[in-house]
């Protein structure tokens, strides 16, 4: 009897990720993007809210391979003197957070209300399934900028956590859909089936039967959509900080970097701008990467 | 047919009626309504006045029935930010809107056909694997990124576009249009690719995958089994299967690329609905965020019942009645 | 009773090998078919799924889909070797020389054209006609086929036939160009049990009309019967039997061939239980050394499990079994 582990190893999705060389190096790019930002604190060369560390004579430099630049700010400063290179650390720690927390929030959502609709039916599935249409067709952009308006204007001296609340929820919101729709779909399958007649009959609540066996079919499309969210969320994210309606300005994320820097792009301090969309996309791409191969991973049709 | 119609039409209302509700809600219950409809600087005397007028002590149906009434006559009060009313500020920026979207839409259609049906038929080309690693880009760079590397380029560093405003506009009754002017397009050339990027890559990818899937079918495997030549089966018959559900996805997206303006605006401060908006969102200025809400909501139905007639229009299966024709 | 025509054979196929490259490794899925068939006879393939049937079939054609490629052997149609031509001079075969027809009516046909449309476009890819005279033709094809009103019905699209109508359109379809080879794949599976004695009766009757061989791939010994004149078992990407119809049936020469005689119930007679051949055929990358059935053959002996036996006569047939060697 094999271990989980052993046939995890000896499975079709682990070949397949082995012999793609895209996959590996998506991979070791997130994990690497994951590690910096959430070991910030411990990992950058410098903490660029420490305003007493800040010198501003450094400010406004360009990056270390440059005549002007100073070998310890390897991507350049700020206006304020702020290191780029933490800043990106501290501020891509931001982002990733907010994109992970809002795509649990959404799956835990979705996969919820799919359950629910597919097992209750009748009144609670048109209802949950109508709101499902009438959200599709609003770009998700347009329902996180509405949540995060409304919530500004309710609560117009919000606390630092409930700003990053609303903004949770927000893109949350704007993501959820597409898991209901699936469980939902997976859930209608199964409850037909005879074994949850059977339980009823017994007598065994049949929504736990149903949950060990719906799950395990659902998972694969949940997580390679989840996967692909998250690329969605960070990105979402960095749109509504960059609009200023992300992010509180105490907390900058990697769109918040990027909209300070846009006011120095006249000027010619592109780095300011640059480095932070650099990051940005490569975290993005590298998690799409990921979530392509495992969708081809999964999908028995391409085996 | 006329059933359809009339099915569809009573669904748009109710979701039109729906969103009308959220945004009822936002106006009366997020912040003051009556500074909604007055503005900041009415006078005490002015704002009893409207209380009183308004009827806020009236049942809910009926505050709800005299927003509606004012909603479909365009009247959303005053702008909390401007003072001035709502349904001018959005008449005066629609224009700006509509175009982007419009130009957007056709790059977006224009480049990402082509280039979905070239990567469908070339597959494992090097030009198929260049467009494929593209579009994987172009899923993953934010909009607002997309914009601000082409001004860096263009407007920076090359000086060879502008990177604000709508430039020279012309005039035209109560629209205005920057088409009639090489300034005009100058200003528009950059905002347009930016906003076409997104729904660039997605229509290029989904016409590839439609195109593949129906390169798989029977009828084509039967269609090169009586020797049709490579042009007939490939533009003659899998083509046209592919673009009928591409165009209709398509058509559906025009709403959204109006919505993704918001974005291409701020940018670029291009001066349409979406700055408009934007700024209404920053200000929590809740009768722009209503009115703009119930005019996406019915652009979006508008769209959605124009989709589905096409649909209509383009697909024998819908539009016959099955006959049984014996065996 | 030779199993061979006299005459040159319109089609034939020595030792075919198709392969299929997977992760496995490389799999066999043909491993040396051969057989013949004279102008004008109606050759029965006939096996389990999986036996390599359909295989043979898309070969002969050249549409194999890839990864499966040809890896050895030969298709000659007249007398010319068709199996290594370049892609253009293939397309030409097909539909002139040899015509096609699947197993599922309703997919075969494109939706979003007419029957009429799709049936000129074949006639005049082949034939010099103009736009009126393949009209005709079209419409002579299709009251051939035993569609009623066929000036009304061609102008109709596809999902306005039933079932066995629209096979008849297909039929109509392969016979277009006129062909002198069909190779029907499955043409009645898909059909009511009712319809698929006149599909059959049909097929058999135009290809005697137009002077059209058939190579008829089915797994129903009944249609078989029926139809054939010859007929070919496959199994396990081999031909193991092959020979004139009735001698097949009543005096099988293949232990495989007995037992899937003696696995049709009979009307008359007693039986109580469906008669079995024990185990399964093998899966293409666990295919036993030597004769491929002898796991499951009674009669098998060691020289059965270490050689492979190639077809050699057997009395009025001729079978790939050791049993016959010493005849």
């Amino acid at each position: 009897m094999s271990t989980p582990w052993q046939r995890f190893f000896d499975s079709d999705v682990w070949f397949s990720f082995r012999t793609s060389p895209v996959a590996i190096l998506a991979a070791l790019v997130a994990l690497l993007c994951a590690f910096c930002s959430l070991l910030a604190p411990w990992v950058a060369p410098f903490n660029p809210f420490d305003l007493a560390a800040l010198d501003l004579s450094d400010a406004r430099l360009p990056p270390a391979w440059s005549p002007e630049g100073k070998p310890q700010y390897l991507l350049g400063t700020d206006d304020q003197g702020r290191d780029i290179l933490s800043a990106l650390m501290y501020g891509a720690r931001i982002s990733l957070l907010v994109g992970l927390a809002s795509v649990v929030l959404s799956v835990v959502i979705g996969v919820g209300l799919g359950l629910l609709s597919g097992f209750v039916g009748g009144r609670v599935d048109a209802f949950i399934m109508r709101t499902c249409d009438v959200m599709l067709s609003f770009p998700s952009i347009l329902v996180a900028l509405l949540i995060d308006g409304v919530g500004r204007a309710l609560f117009p001296n919000a606390h630092e956590t409930l700003a990053f609340a609303v903004l949770i929820l927000a893109i949350a919101m704007s993501g959820w859909v597409q898991y209901a729709r699936t469980v939902r779909g997976s859930t209608l399958v199964e409850r037909n089936k005879e074994y949850v007649q059977a339980a009823r009959v017994v007598g065994v609540a049949p929504w736990r039967i149903m949950f060990r066996h719906v799950m395990p079919n659902v998972m694969g499309p949940v997580l390679v959509l989840a996967t692909i969210q998250v690329a969605t969320a960070i990105l979402t994210e960095a749109t509504l900080s960059f609009l200023g309606v992300g992010v509180p300005p105490t907390s900058p994320s990697l769109g918040t970097l990027i909209r300070i820097g846009n006011d120095f792009l006249f000027s010619g301090e592109w780095w300011i701008t640059i480095f932070p969309g650099v990051v940005l996309v490569m975290i993005a791409l590298s998690v799409n990467l990921l979530g392509d191969w495992l969708r081809d991973a999964l999908n028995p049709r391409l085996r | 047919m006329l059933v359809f119609i009339l099915r569809r039409l009573f669904q748009a209302s109710l979701v039109l009626l729906t969103v009308g509700f959220i945004a009822f809600m936002l106006f009366q219950y997020v912040g003051d309504p009556v500074l909604n409809m007055l503005g900041q600087d009415a006078t005490q005397e002015q704002k009893e006045r409207l209380r009183a007028d308004l009827g806020l002590d009236q049942p809910f149906p009926v505050q709800f029935a005299a927003f509606v009434g004012n909603a479909v006559q365009g009247d959303f009060g005053l702008s909390l930010r401007q003072g001035r009313k709502v349904s001018e500020l959005i008449a005066e920026r629609f224009p700006a809107t509509l175009e982007l979207a419009l130009l957007a839409a056709v790059i977006a259609l224009a480049v990402g056909i082509p280039m979905g049906v070239y990567a469908a038929l070339k597959r494992g080309n090097v030009l198929s694997q260049l467009m494929m690693g593209f579009s994987l880009l172009g899923v993953s760079l934010p909009t607002f990124l997309i914009g601000i590397l082409l001004i860096l380029v263009f407007a920076v560093i090359l000086k060879w576009l502008p990177s604000f405003g709508r430039g020279e506009v012309v005039a035209i009754g109560g629209w205005t249009t920057g088409l009639l002017t090489v300034d005009g397009w100058k200003h528009l050339v950059l905002p347009a690719i930016t906003l076409s990027v997104f729904q660039l890559t997605l229509i290029m990818r989904l016409v590839r995958a439609e195109m593949l899937e129906v390169l798989r079918t029977d009828y084509i495997k039967f269609a090169r089994a009586r020797g049709l030549s490579q042009r007939s089966v490939y533009f003659g018959h899998a083509l046209k299967n592919t673009l009928v559900p591409v165009i209709t996805i398509t058509g559906l997206q025009l709403g959204s690329l109006i919505a993704f303006a918001i974005i291409t605006e701020t940018v670029f401060q291009w001066p349409g609905m979406g700055l408009l908006f934007i700024q209404a969102v920053q200000f929590a200025d809740v009768p722009v965020m209503a009115a703009y809400l119930c005019l996406i909501a019915l652009i979006f139905v508008a769209i959605n019942l124009a989709v589905d007639l096409l649909y209509f229009a383009v697909d024998p299966r819908l539009r016959v009645d099955r006959a049984g024709g014996g065996h | 009773m030779s199993t061979e025509s006299p005459e040159r054979p319109l089609l034939e196929v020595r030792d075919l090998v198709v392969e299929f490259p997977t992760r496995q490794g490389v799999l066999r899925a043909l491993d040396g078919v051969s057989f013949s068939i004279a102008p004008g006879e109606i050759l029965g393939v006939v096996g389990e799924s999986g036996a390599g049937k359909s295989l043979t079939g898309a070969s002969i054609i050249g549409l194999l889909e890839p990864p499966g490629r040809v890896a050895g052997g030969e298709i000659l149609l007249e007398g010319q070797r068709i199996d290594k031509l370049p892609d253009e001079a293939m397309r030409k075969i097909r539909g002139r020389s040899i015509g096609a027809i699947f197993q599922d009516p309703l997919t075969s046909l494109n939706p979003l054209y007419t029957v009429g449309q799709q049936l000129i476009e074949t006639i005049r890819t082949h034939l010099p006609l103009n736009e009126t005279q393949a009209r005709e033709r079209a419409i002579r094809l299709l009251a051939e086929t035993g569609i009623p009103a066929p000036e009304a019905r061609i102008d109709q699209y596809p999902h306005q036939f039933s079932g066995g109508m629209r096979q008849r359109v297909v039929i109509a379809l392969a016979l277009a160009a006129e062909p002198r080879l069909i190779v029907a794949d499955e043409p009645t599976t898909a059909l009511d049990v009712s319809i698929q004695a006149q599909i059959i009766s049909l097929l058999r009757k135009l290809c005697k009309v137009h002077g059209a061989s058939v190579m008829l791939v089915t797994h129903d010994m009944g249609v078989i019967a029926e139809t054939c004149d010859r007929v070919a078992v496959m199994y396990a990407g081999r031909v193991v039997e092959i020979g004139p119809v009735h001698d097949v049936i009543h005096c099988p020469a293949h232990p495989y061939t007995l037992g899937l005689m003696g696995s049709i119930p009979s009307m008359d007679g007693h039986s109580e239980r469906l008669a079995q051949i024990d185990g399964a055929m093998p899966r293409l990358h666990a295919i036993p050394t030597g004769c491929a059935f002898n796991p499951r053959c009674l009669r098998a002996t060691d020289r059965c499990r270490q050689h492979r036996p190639e077809l050699m006569s057997a009395g009025p047939t001729r079978a790939a079994c050791w049993i016959h060697a010493d005849a």
